[in-house]
This record gives structure tokens, C-alpha cells and sequence, in this order.
């Protein structure tokens, strides 16, 4: 971890402001929840909120053949990107264990945006530089940029409410540049919270106006502005991972559950011949959700994890669902294990406690 | 923050309300207000001998467990069972229906090593 100051995003005295209990998060002070991680949390589910996501990084990759030296440097397949769409995917070590999970939006013919996790940057801006050949440049525009997820059924209206009635939505994983209050803004159709929402990617200068837009006219809609804490219960009833938890350079996409990032058809990437190793033999431990059996203590992260009284794996992500009310979590189960719908057993200070493992994602929307 | 006059504080947050040989412990409300949602909470076992400063209770936030202790030496007599359907109450009555358990008091001189409120008060700012 870093030991400079921390910093702030271009949206700090806004949280100070709306009272935002403040933590140190990946170098940067963010707000880990403004009034009540789970009243936050049922905004995003039943409403709409918005997060500040500016500690998130920025990479901007262009120049002539950047797709294919970016399509060497990712997991999944590039080729299937048309300008203007964006794909999850990774950015693997040499033994495939994970750097980093990132968005890649391809933004022009040759011109990508990798959205990457705050703490992260430096890292993957180093690696990506340590490959790179002429004439393609990176550039990390993390500090000169800002962004705010904005989640929620009601993003519709929002969405109308900040842009007007003739610009539409963008599809699914599509991204666009919009015009925004005489300034111009990217708006991506994803999150990662499990509900319909967008990502918007603005100028540091250009953050606190449209975060206020965005409250002022959410207001009727029951807006919240949320913080980290409702962020991560979100994401975790979604089984999406968090990287730093559920994902490490000891880790690889296979183990994790998530081989469908990865396209190995491809001729060829950093961490291909490892992962090609690992899903002809399988992984040693596969990343699961669960749900606890009965009302008791939340799962944590680095509780063990038991089987008839064998220590089978470690929890990596856990919490009290507030939309389920269980605890819920992921763990690292040895292979054998890891089968849906089997019994295992969370050690929580010295005493056992029933759960068993469950499929993805743990909440589901009920149909409505 | 809300930090009543008649009652005592420790260093880790716990309030303490005299009530002849025993003292019945809580929370704060600037304690209960920095774990945010209480979702559950461990209650010490009943007639647990517990040392000054020994953590015997747990409360659980969405966030975080965090460990309560015993202000000063005593046996747990009487433990809050509202907390284990409501843990809620710890955030809406810290000082009130929140409280978490009571302790017999080995030495009521113990008592002097606790904060008043003025003191609870210059600490947390």
C-alpha cells in the first residue's frame, strides 16, 4: 500500500458536505456510506442512487495496431468490440494469476478506455508501459478525470431528467459521448451492482456539477447518494468479484469462476499457456458463493471454511445481505467441494456454522 | 453526539450506568454511529467472570465485528436476548433498549478508572 496522503477526489467536499463518513480506500479518502449502508443499498435496488467512483482508474491505450497489442494483453477478445462497446476482462500475469479486472471500452478505431481498480493504476499502467511498442502510447488520465456509477431502476428517468428526451439510453455495455451543460461527458451503459444503471466519465473540473445535477433531479425519483460499504454489499449479492478479495495474482480467472472472460481461442495473450494448464487439469480451488443456513453471525473475510470437520478453503467476501437479510459471502473451496448445493460449514470465532454453496448470483430480482 | 451527563465511558466506547452493586453497558451513540448498521450482536454468557478490559461481547455491523469489553472486573448477571431479534436497537436506543449487558462489580472503586462525560466528550472531538 501506498504511503502517501491520501487523496481526494474532485467530488471530497461534496461527500464532506451531504456528512459522508470518510475512509482511506486504495490511497484515496472516499465516502464509505453518507447515512445507512443498508437504506443506501435498498435506494439502488428500489430507486436510484450514485456513487463517485473517481478513484478508479483511467488508462487511455491508442495508436496504430493498439487493438491487437491490447487483444495480447487482455483476456477476452477485442475483435468482438465495435467501436463505441465495452467488455469485462483481464489483465493476467505470465502464471495467469490476476493484476487486474478491468472494463475495456473501445472509444475509437484504434483509441481504448480501460476503467481499472483505483488501487491497482500504478500497477497496471506500469505493466501495460513495461510491453508497450511504438507507435502506441498510454496515458494515465486518472488524476484529470472523474466518475459517478448511477444504479437503479429508475435510471430511465434519470436519465432523461439530466440529458433530455432526444437522447437515448446507450445499449448494454455500449458507451457514448454526450453533451452535458455545455461540457461533454462520457456515459457508459454498466455497474456493478447488479441493476440496470450507467457509468459517466467527466473531467475533474466537470464532477461536482454533474453530481449535483444528478441529485437535484434524482431527488423526485428518491435518489441517495452512496458510499462504499452499500457498493460492496451490492456487488456481493451479485457475486461480482472485488479485486484485492476474491482476486489476486495468486489467482487465476478459472478458479474463479470466471473462464467466460477469457477467450483462449485466442492465438495468443499474457497467461494463455497457464490458464490453458489450468482448465486441462482444473483448479485446485474454485471461488463459490454461500449462503449461511441459519440467523447468526455474518460471514467475514478469512474465516475458514469446513467439511465434515476438514478444512476446506477460506472466505474471501462476506456480509449481512440487506436485501436477502442472510449472510451471504464467497470462499475458496477446494475443488472436490465446490458443487452447488453442497453443506460446508464457516468457523466465526471459534464455533461452527452451517451454510451451503450456492449458484450465482445470490440475489435475484423477483420478477416485477 | 449524544453523551448524557449521569452516565460513565470507557476508552472503547462502552457507557456505563451505576446501578448499586452492578452497572448495566451499552454502546455509545458516537460508537454506534461509527459501525453504522448493527446486524447482529453476541452476547456474553451469563455468569461469565470477566477481567477489566476483557472483550466478552460482539457486535456486528454490515461492515465489520467489533469487539465490546467489560469496563471493569465483574460477573455478567443479566444480558440483553432483545438485541438478538432487534440488534437494531443499538443504533435507534443506544443509551436505552440498546443496552447489552449488566455486570455484578467485583470493587466498586474499579469505577474511578472510567470517564466522566466531559472526558468521553474531549475524546471523541
Amino acid at each position: 500500500m501506498t504511503e502517501a496522503a491520501p487523496k481526494k477526489t474532485p467530488l471530497y467536499d461534496e461527500h464532506v458536505r451531504l456528512g459522508a463518513k470518510i475512509v482511506p480506500f486504495a490511497g484515496w479518502l472516499m465516502p464509505v456510506q453518507y447515512t445507512s449502508i443498508v437504506q443506501e443499498h435498498q435506494a439502488v435496488r428500489n430507486t436510484v442512487g450514485i456513487f463517485d467512483i473517481s478513484h478508479m482508474g483511467q488508462l487511455i491505450v491508442e495508436g496504430a495496431g493498439a487493438r491487437d497489442w491490447l487483444n495480447a494483453m487482455l483476456t477476452n477478445n477485442i475483435d468482438k468490440l465495435d467501436v463505441g462497446m465495452g467488455q469485462y476482462t483481464f489483465l493476467l500475469n505470465e502464471r495467469g494469476g490476476i493484476i487486474d479486472d478491468l472494463i475495456v471500452y473501445r472509444i475509437g478505431d484504434q483509441k481504448f478506455l480501460l476503467v481499472v481498480n483505483a488501487a491497482r493504476t500504478e500497477d497496471d499502467f506500469a505493466w501495460l508501459q513495461k510491453y508497450l511498442c511504438a507507435p502506441i502510447q498510454i496515458e494515465n488520465r486518472s488524476a484529470n478525470f472523474g466518475g459517478v456509477a448511477i444504479q437503479g431502476p429508475r435510471i430511465g428517468d434519470l436519465f432523461l431528467a439530466l440529458f433530455g428526451k432526444d437522447i437515448e439510453l446507450p445499449p448494454r455495455n455500449a458507451i457514448v459521448d454526450l453533451p452535458f451543460e455545455g461540457t461533454k461527458v462520457s456515459v457508459a451503459r454498466t455497474g456493478y451492482t447488479g441493476e440496470d444503471g450507467i457509468e459517466v466519465f467527466f473531467r475533474a473540473n466537470d464532477a461536482v456539477k454533474l453530481w449535483n445535477a444528478a441529485l437535484e433531479k434524482g431527488k423526485p425519483l428518491g435518489i441517495k447518494p452512496c458510499g462504499l460499504g452499500a457498493r460492496d454489499t451490492l456487488r456481493l449479492e451479485m457475486c461480482y468479484p472485488l479485486n484485492g478479495s476474491d482476486l489476486s495474482s495468486e489467482r487465476n480467472p478459472i478458479g474463479a469462476g470466471l473462464g467466460f472472460f477469457v477467450d483462449v481461442t485466442k492465438p495468443n495473450f499474457i497467461g494463455r499457456d497457464a490458464l490453458l494448464k489450468t482448465k486441462e487439469i482444473g483448479p485446485r480451488e474454485k471461488l463459490v458463493p454461500f449462503r449461511m443456513k441459519n440467523k447468526g453471525p455474518p460471514p467475514r473475510p478469512h474465516y475458514a471454511v469446513f467439511h465434515n470437520g476438514e478444512r476446506i478453503g477460506e472466505v474471501t467476501s462476506g456480509t449481512l445481505s440487506p436485501s436477502l437479510n442472510w449472510g451471504v459471502g464467497m470462499a475458496y473451496v477446494s475443488a472436490a467441494h465446490a458443487k452447488i448445493g453442497a453443506e460446508i460449514e464457516i468457523e466465526i470465532r471459534g464455533q461452527k456454522f452451517p451454510a451451503t454453496i450456492e449458484k450465482k448470483p445470490l440475489y435475484k430480482k423477483s420478477a416485477s | 453526539m449524544n453523551v448524557p451527563d449521569d452516565l460513565l465511558y470507557t476508552e472503547s466506547h462502552e457507557w456505563i450506568k451505576r446501578e448499586g452493586e452492578n452497572i448495566r453497558v451499552g454502546i455509545t451513540d458516537h460508537a454506534q454511529s461509527e459501525l453504522t448498521d448493527v446486524v447482529y450482536v453476541e452476547l456474553p454468557k451469563m455468569d461469565r467472570q470477566a477481567d477489566a478490559k476483557e472483550a466478552i461481547a460482539v457486535v456486528e455491523s454490515v461492515k465489520a465485528a467489533s469487539d465490546i469489553y467489560a469496563p471493569v472486573k465483574g460477573t455478567v448477571i443479566e444480558v440483553n436476548k432483545a438485541l438478538e431479534a432487534d440488534p437494531g436497537l443499538i443504533n435507534r436506543e443506544p443509551y436505552g433498549q440498546g443496552w447489552i449487558f449488566v455486570l455484578k462489580i467485583d470493587n466498586a472503586d474499579d469505577l474511578k478508572q472510567l470517564k466522566d462525560a466531559e472526558a468521553y466528550r474531549k475524546q471523541i472531538g
